[in-house]
Order: C-alpha cells, then sequence, then structure tokens
C-alpha cells in the first residue's frame, strides 16, 4: 500500500519527484517509468523551472509567479471584479436574471456546477494536504489569497469561453480556449490564434490523460488501499476503467447523472464535517488562524520559509482552482445567455467555493487535528527526517494525512472520506474526459471514429494510472496543465480588452436600469 | 375578449383528460370563457448536469418542446378548439406548480383546474405533489379532479 501512497505523494508534491521510484525492484512499470522520465524530464523541468534566484533560500518556479502576476493584473485591470460583482454572481445563479422564455436551458446554476464538480476533488483533500504538510498551515495563507485573485482569471476565461464558443446548426455548443484563440485573434487582427489553439489542445489532452485521469485514479486507489489493505491498482483501474468506459464510450448516461447528482452531497458532507470537527475545537480556530497568518509570514520552521509556505499555497491553489488553466472556460460554455460577462461573473464563485471555502476547510482541520508535529519549546514544525515536509503523526501524507485529520474528529470518518474520494475522481474523470475529448477534436475532427479513438486511449490511462506507481508520468501531466495555463493566459492578456468593453458595456446597461431582473 | 379564463392542467395521463373535460363543461355554463391547456416539462435550473447533458441541452429542449406539441398539447388544443372554445395552448419548462398558477395570474384567470394524481414517489409523498403544492399556493380557486 505505502508504494501507491508513495507514488502519490510524488505526485503531488511536485517538488518530490519520483522519489518512490528509485525503491522499485526494475519492473515493467519502472521501465515504463524510466523511458517516460527520460524523454519527457525535460519537459517537467521546464515548465517548474526555478528562477534564477533564490528568495530566502528557497527556489521559486516560474510558473507559479507566471500565474500569480497574471490573476493580479487581471484584478486590477478589471477593477476587483471578485468583490464587484460577487453579489451579482449569487443573483444570476438564483435565476433573478434568466428570462422564463429561456427555461429548459441550461442554467447558470447548472454550468457553474458542472464546472465546479470538474476543479473540486482531490486537489482539496489531497492537494491542500500536501500544501500543508510541506509548507505548514501559512500555505493556507497564500492559497487563499491566490484563490481570490484567481477569481478573476475565471471571469476573464469564462467570458470569453461563451463569447466565442460555437453554435452548431443541430443545436449543441462547443467551446474553450480553442475557440477565442481562433476567433478572438482574428477579431483583433493578431496572428497566430490557431497556433496557439493548437499547442492548447496537445497540453489539454496531455493534461486531462494526467491530472484528470491518471493521478486521480492513483489517488483513488491510495484511498482505497488506505482502508481495505494492499491490493493490485490493476483491480482498481480496471474497474475504474469499466465504469467510465460505459459513461463515455456506451453513452450509459445515468452513471455520469447519478455521479453528478451524489457529487455537490458529497461536497457539502464533506464541508459539514469539517465544519462540526471546527465547532467541536472551537477554542482553537483563533490559534488555527493565528498559525496561518504567522507562518504565512515566517513559516514557522517550515523548509524554506515563508517562501516555502508561499509557494506551496500557490501551487495548490492554482492546481486545485484550475484558474487561468483555461478547462472552465469549456465547461461554462454552454449556458443559454445572450450576455458572455453574465457566465464569467458567475465563473468568478467557483474559484471561492473550491479554494476560498473547501480548501480552507481542510487546511484548518489538519492545522487543529494536531497531526502536524510541533516542537512545544519552540513553536516551530518538526521536520521529517529528508527534511523536505513538516513530520507528521503517523507518517502519513496527501489524501491518507487529511484523513488521519479527520478521523481525529470522527473514527469512522476515513470510509466517507474515501466514498467521497472516489465520488470525486470519478466526476473529475468525466469532466476531464470532455475537455480532453474537445481538445482532441479540435485537432482531428469530430467523427465516430476518431472520437472513439480518444475514449479508449482515456480509458486505457485509467488504468495504468491506478496500477503503475508512475512518479514522472504524474509529474509530466501535472506539468502539461500547467502547460495549458502558458498558453491559455497569454491568450487571455491578447484578448483581455474586449473583455473589459463587455463588462463595461454590461455593467454599464445594469446600472441604467437596461438589464433588469425577470423575477418579481 | 372572453369574460374568464379557466386554467386547465395537462399531463398526458386520465386524470388530465377529466381536469380538461370539467373545464369544458365550466365553460360552456359560464359562456364565452376561454380554456387556457397548460402542459409544464418538469425540469429545474437547480440540477446537476454532466458537461455532456449541458452541450446537448439546447437540442433536448428542441426536441421535448417538439414532442410535447405533437403528442400532447396540440391534440388537445385542436380538439378543444374544434369543440368552438376559445383555446390557449401553453408549453413550458419548470414546475407545473409555478407554472399553471402564473399562468392563472397572467390571464386573469378565474379557477385552475387539474386532475389529481395519486402520490408516485417518495419525494412527492414528503413534499406534495404538484397538486398539493397548488392547493397550498394557487392564487385563484382550484378545482382538484379525482
Amino acid at each position: 500500500m505505502k508504494r501507491f501512497m508513495t507514488a502519490g505523494l510524488a505526485a503531488t508534491a511536485l517538488s518530490l519527484p519520483t522519489l518512490a521510484a528509485a525503491q522499485e525492484a526494475v519492473s515493467l512499470d519502472q521501465k515504463v517509468n524510466d523511458v517516460f522520465a527520460s524523454s519527457t524530464g525535460w519537459f517537467v523541468n521546464l515548465i517548474f523551472a526555478p528562477l534564477p534566484f533564490e528568495i530566502n533560500g528557497a527556489a521559486f518556479p516560474w510558473i507559479v509567479l507566471w500565474l500569480v502576476v497574471a490573476a493580479s493584473i487581471f484584478t486590477v485591470y478589471f477593477g476587483f471584479i471578485q468583490i464587484k460583482a460577487f453579489g451579482h454572481a449569487i443573483s444570476l445563479v438564483k435565476g433573478d436574471y434568466s428570462d422564463p422564455n429561456d427555461a429548459g436551458e441550461v442554467s447558470h446554476f447548472q454550468a457553474l456546477t458542472t464546472a465546479l464538480s470538474g476543479t473540486v476533488g482531490l486537489g482539496n483533500i489531497a492537494g491542500v494536504a500536501v500544501a500543508v504538510g510541506i509548507g505548514g498551515p501559512g500555505a493556507t495563507f497564500w492559497m487563499i489569497l491566490a484563490g481570490l485573485l484567481g477569481m478573476a482569471s475565471k471571469f476573464t476565461e469564462c467570458t470569453l469561453g461563451v463569447k466565442y464558443r460555437n453554435e452548431y446548426p443541430d443545436g449543441t455548443v462547443s467551446g474553450g480556449p480553442m475557440y477565442y484563440m481562433t476567433k478572438g485573434f482574428k477579431e483583433r487582427g493578431l496572428p497566430g490564434g490557431r497556433f496557439l489553439a493548437i499547442v492548447f489542445a496537445i497540453f489539454t489532452i496531455g493534461g486531462a490523460l494526467g491530472g484528470g485521469n491518471m493521478f486521480q485514479a492513483n489517488q483513488a486507489h491510495a484511498q482505497i488501499t488506505n482502508i481495505v489493505g494492499d491490493f493490485s491498482g490493476l483491480i482498481t483501474g480496471v474497474i475504474f476503467a469499466a465504469v467510465v468506459f460505459a459513461v463515455i464510450v456506451g453513452g450509459i448516461k445515468s452513471i455520469a447523472s447519478v455521479t453528478e447528482k451524489v457529487v455537490p452531497f458529497m461536497g457539502i458532507t464533506y464541508v459539514l464535517a469539517a465544519l462540526v470537527i471546527l465547532i467541536m475545537n472551537a477554542d482553537q480556530i483563533g490559534w488555527a488562524f493565528g498559525q496561518i497568518f504567522a507562518g504565512a509570514f515566517t513559516g514557522l520552521g517550515v523548509a524554506g520559509g515563508f517562501v516555502g509556505a508561499l509557494i506551496q499555497g500557490f501551487k495548490r491553489a492554482a492546481f486545485s482552482n484550475e484558474a487561468g488553466v483555461g478547462s472552465a472556460a469549456i465547461a461554462h460554455s454552454a449556458v443559454k445567455t445572450k450576455e458572455p460577462v453574465t457566465e464569467g461573473v458567475v465563473s468568478l464563485l467557483e474559484p471561492f467555493i473550491d479554494t476560498v471555502v473547501i480548501c480552507t476547510m481542510t487546511a484548518l482541520v489538519i492545522t487543529i487535528s494536531g497531526v502536524l508535529v510541533m516542537d512545544p519549546a519552540t513553536g516551530n514544525f518538526v521536520l521529517n527526517e529528508a527534511g523536505t515536509a513538516i513530520k507528521t503523526i503517523d507518517g502519513s501524507s496527501g489524501v491518507s494525512l487529511t484523513s488521519a485529520a479527520f478521523a481525529s474528529g470522527f473514527s469512522w470518518f476515513p470510509y466517507v472520506l474515501a466514498v467521497a474520494v472516489i465520488l470525486f475522481a470519478f466526476s473529475t474523470m468525466i469532466s476531464w474526459s470532455y475537455y480532453g475529448l474537445k481538445a482532441w477534436t479540435y485537432l482531428f475532427g469530430e467523427g465516430k471514429t476518431t472520437e472513439l479513438i480518444f475514449k479508449l486511449i482515456f480509458c486505457f490511462f485509467i488504468i495504468i494510472g491506478a496500477a503503475a506507481q508512475l512518479g514522472a508520468v504524474i509529474d509530466f501531466s501535472d506539468a502539461m496543465i500547467f502547460a495549458m495555463a502558458v498558453v491559455n493566459i497569454t491568450a487571455l492578456y491578447c484578448l483581455m480588452p474586449i473583455v473589459k468593453r463587455e463588462m463595461n458595456s454590461y455593467f454599464g446597461r445594469l446600472d441604467t436600469g437596461e438589464i433588469v431582473k425577470h423575477k418579481h | 375578449m372572453s369574460n374568464t379564463t379557466i386554467v386547465v392542467g395537462l399531463d398526458g395521463s386520465e386524470a388530465g383528460a377529466r381536469a380538461l373535460a370539467f373545464a369544458k363543461e365550466r365553460a360552456k355554463l359560464i359562456g364565452n370563457c376561454t380554456i387556457a391547456i397548460v402542459y409544464v416539462i418538469e425540469w429545474s435550473p437547480f440540477s446537476f448536469q454532466t458537461p455532456e447533458e449541458n452541450e446537448e441541452r439546447h437540442k433536448r429542449r428542441e426536441e421535448e418542446l417538439q414532442m410535447a406539441h405533437e403528442r400532447v398539447l396540440d391534440p388537445a388544443v385542436d380538439a378543444t378548439k374544434a369543440e368552438g372554445f376559445e383555446v390557449i395552448g401553453v408549453l413550458q419548462h419548470g414546475d407545473a406548480a409555478d407554472i399553471l398558477d402564473a399562468t392563472a395570474k397572467k390571464h386573469n384567470a378565474s379557477q385552475i383546474v387539474v386532475g389529481r394524481v395519486g402520490a408516485r414517489g417518495l419525494k412527492e409523498r414528503v413534499f406534495g405533489g404538484v397538486t398539493g403544492r397548488l392547493a397550498a399556493s394557487a392564487s385563484v380557486p382550484l378545482t382538484i379532479i379525482p
């Protein structure tokens, strides 16, 4: 079991590549791993390359800076849209501005929850544990900040996603960065739109097979073995693949729609359980926030000091809410609205719910539960033997650290968490199979056969993800997701004046009363 | 312009047909009365859907509307018209109780007529069916046909 846990950790802690791999005998997995690592390592290194200078003794990956700078620029450029339009976003989701004649079309609520079910998942459970495990409670502060800033990135990409979506004669819609890159660039008379779109589509396929698939299968298997004991990941992989196959190839929609209905309740259950644990330890909440603030600026003894906390917080926030990655632009684009800005506004709730609410819950529970070992004399955290992460009471990390933290409140919670993890993993896979397919058909054209090829590849990778210990493969897929952000944010910079024009026009008409509530 | 309007809820079932029959009777007695035949496709903007369902939603909606017109609403409207009544047909997605009441308000109707359908599932037992909710919230007199 530990083998897979280690693989899972290595996958999540991007800074700890393939530690586990070294311990394994040369097996088939190992060979796959080696070949993959040697052929793709350069790409991973490129994406996660540190900036040429060290801050406080810690290397700062440029990609983290890239995401945060972009989110900050969008925040300022759109005049703190995440604060300004927050209330309006809730009105839109409630349907106050929906035309009753559009009843039966995709509502703002549906577009938002569909996108959320693609992002709420293991990032919130396993990813946060990694962030707090390495960066200490202080990482939470930076994670929340990154989540708040990321709301502006989401606003930008989702507004564009709706504005430049394709509406086909048969009534179906298709949207996403590929379309705003080509159409938007053309409209602004900029070159290279088509090129960016192709590169983005390639990375999206990589991200779908990796972070949206193998990472999910791997961590789901880790949580299952955590409870029932060690067994072959092949079994988990084949079962998962069979169910996903039934949905995406067999067209058994009922499985997917049942998951879509259950997942939100798992999310609510998760948050409620966290709240109950927090209420039971209400006297420590003040202390926990103290730890978060102190850790954010001093690091409280974690590797890399406060910069270490900052990097972990920013990185996990980006990984969890995918702001700037471009995936949400695909998910949100099916909404029925005449105003693209409305969906942009609604989408800014996504990083808020995902990161500011759910991730913070996980971080608070881990902090309060006392699973992180602290030196009572200094008030600093004790590092593990390798000095890479904070020592935990049972040596666990990733999803099992979260599990241990929740178990301190409810001993039975790991079982609930296992179910939640499986469902989250499954719904994330379904969402990403869709994103991947959109990218695939963008490149290779639509058609039964080409679509089937992608779906089969997707199912095959589930088995690999669950069965093999593929730190390098997963590192690569994580790199792919961040690579999507490189291309997507480049496009967002080029197209943000269009979003601003739309935004000013929309809010102007809202102010003058030209756009009114439909509800009485 | 008729004196008044009676709103009838149709659901493709026997009970709906009985409601329409009752409404016709009333309309005949009142004289110069419009019958608004309402068919609602149950749908909520607050359900959870997959990306694929969202992508195809517009198309499905058109199909649902077309099917409801062809199979339920249009035959009922045509048959009622043929009997010499003034008829409005309403077809919408949403919550049946809400839409029946909203239609009644919109046309200044004097009453709503619906057929009683036995509680079908757990949800209806707990939260009440369309008739139950309508009875609790209708803004005009309501007749429930057994």
